[in-house]
């Protein structure tokens, strides 16, 4: 591994580190005037060999409103990897153009690979199904800011906790956190792997599993929606039982608590009634813009910029 | 059976029976032009039976390619006749192009140029883990 900082996982991330990102992505909603021209003359690489119009335009979005400038491409086809060059020597070339670089790709660990050889920042925007740091830092900022703290809450995570990334990442970044109970809401066959279980496990955390999400609604603080795929599940008969259970309206809220926070990733197929959205208790949206700051912030800190509190 | 000592050399001892040629192999001891011996299913009191390997010169050897193949050997350098060094072998925290990544979604699998590498996840159990994609080597 070179010396240059790169964010692959979101464990690179010290939870002091954490909070601080978190600081600074609260400062510049509060005063994005002061942050418009910090990134003035740096430049963002958005390296995309997969598409993925959401995260992407959130780190260009980010980086504009930070007065930078954005190259890179969106697909692996409009780029030399469709010519058989390799994520190094992609990687190297690019580090001679961009300050800094946002990469997705399809295979796990390239990014890991990337950073070996890198000669500018880069923050993995998602690796197949491995990891997806700054959608767990949007998730840990949206939080924060929902509910003032990350600590003495009862979360339920809700859907496919078996092959969900965005959950994994999520449990392992809160087990850093004091105070928090775990109810993982899925059916039998989508349960989390044993070692996530493990890891729970060994914090001694408080957790528990249940099937129905209408039997805990009234325990949780927070509810993290994911989606229940139907391929997912062994057989027809299970799917037709269950999937009214991973689906939230507006009945099922009314056991909820009035400040329950409704976060999703997103996008959302059907597991969220479009009937919540306008209930105050829906977070998802303002998750999204969350995920726009906190870019902005790890941007910055990874240019070595990310000093909170001073003048332009 | 009896086969000449070493004068000069490294005596591999406490191999698990059945692994020498593995050992052989990866170490390329056939490349070498000194005596190699390779004595399997000797008597051990410790393991019941064990190979032991016999290299008449003092060569390099990769001991985390050893310790990761069998950490239970014994590494015994010889020098005129005389046991100079006994080596005790231990799981390395790192492997590095001896074992390949089986993930099909790992990196390694479509870049054939990246140098496979494992490390130690868990020490109890012999758990390593691809440091690009995580999946646990089996």
């Amino acid at each position: 591994m070179n010396d240059v900082r790169c964010v692959i996982n979101i464990t690179d991330l010290s939870v002091e580190e954490l909070d601080k990102l978190m600081d600074l992505a609260d400062d510049i909603i509060a005063d994005p005037v002061k942050y418009s021209e910090k990134c003035k003359g740096k430049k963002l690489a958005t390296l995309f060999f997969e598409p993925s119009t959401r995260t992407r335009l959130s780190f260009e979005s980010a980086m504009m409103e930070l007065g930078g400038n954005v190259l890179g491409f969106s697909t692996a086809d409009s780029s030399s990897a469709a010519k058989g060059e390799s994520v190094s020597d992609t990687i190297r070339t690019v580090g001679c153009y961009a300050d800094i670089i946002a990469m997705r790709h399809p295979k796990e660990g390239a990014p890991t690979v990337a950073s070996l050889k890198t000669t500018v920042p880069i923050i993995n925007a998602g690796d197949g199904g491995h990891y997806h740091p700054t959608q767990t830092l949007t998730d840990l900022l949206t939080i924060r800011r929902e509910r003032g703290a990350i600590g003495d809450f009862t979360i339920g995570l809700c859907g496919d906790l078996q092959f969900g990334r965005t959950v994994h990442s999520l449990i392992y970044a809160l087990l850093r956190y004091e105070n928090i109970k775990y109810v993982l809401i899925s059916p039998d066959e989508l349960r989390v792997p044993d070692y996530v279980r493990d890891e729970l496990n060994e914090a001694g955390v408080e957790w528990k599993e249940v099937e129905r999400m209408e039997d805990v609604m009234p325990e949780l603080d927070i509810l993290y929606m994911t989606r229940v795929q139907r391929e997912r599940f062994f057989n027809e008969e299970d799917y037709i039982r269950l999937k009214d259970s991973y689906i939230l309206d507006m009945d099922k809220l009314k056991t909820a608590k009035s400040d329950l926070s409704i976060l999703h990733p997103l996008p959302r197929v059907n597991e969220i009634s479009v009937t919540v959205d306008d209930d105050p208790r829906a977070c998802y949206f303002r998750q999204v813009l969350n995920g726009k700051y906190i870019r902005m912030a790890l941007i910055l800190t990874l240019l070595g910029l990310g000093q909170k509190g001073e003048d332009r | 059976m009896n086969v000449d000592g070493v004068n000069n050399g490294i005596v591999l001892d406490h191999i698990q029976a059945g692994k020498s040629m593995e050992i052989y192999r990866i170490l390329r001891l056939d490349k070498l032009t000194c005596s190699v011996a390779v004595i399997q299913n000797a008597v051990s009191e410790k393991y019941g039976k064990k190979d032991i390997i016999k290299i008449d010169e003092n060569i390099d050897i990769n001991l985390d390619v050893l310790g990761y193949i069998d950490p239970n050997i014994t590494v015994n350098r010889v020098i005129d006749g005389k046991l100079s060094k006994k080596e005790h072998l231990e799981l390395p925290e790192v492997v590095t192009d001896i074992i390949k990544c089986k993930n099909p979604r790992c990196i390694t699998s479509v870049e054939q140029e990246i140098v496979h590498k494992f490390r130690l996840a868990d020490r109890e159990k012999r758990i390593y883990r691809c440091i690009y994609c995580d999946a646990e080597h089996k």
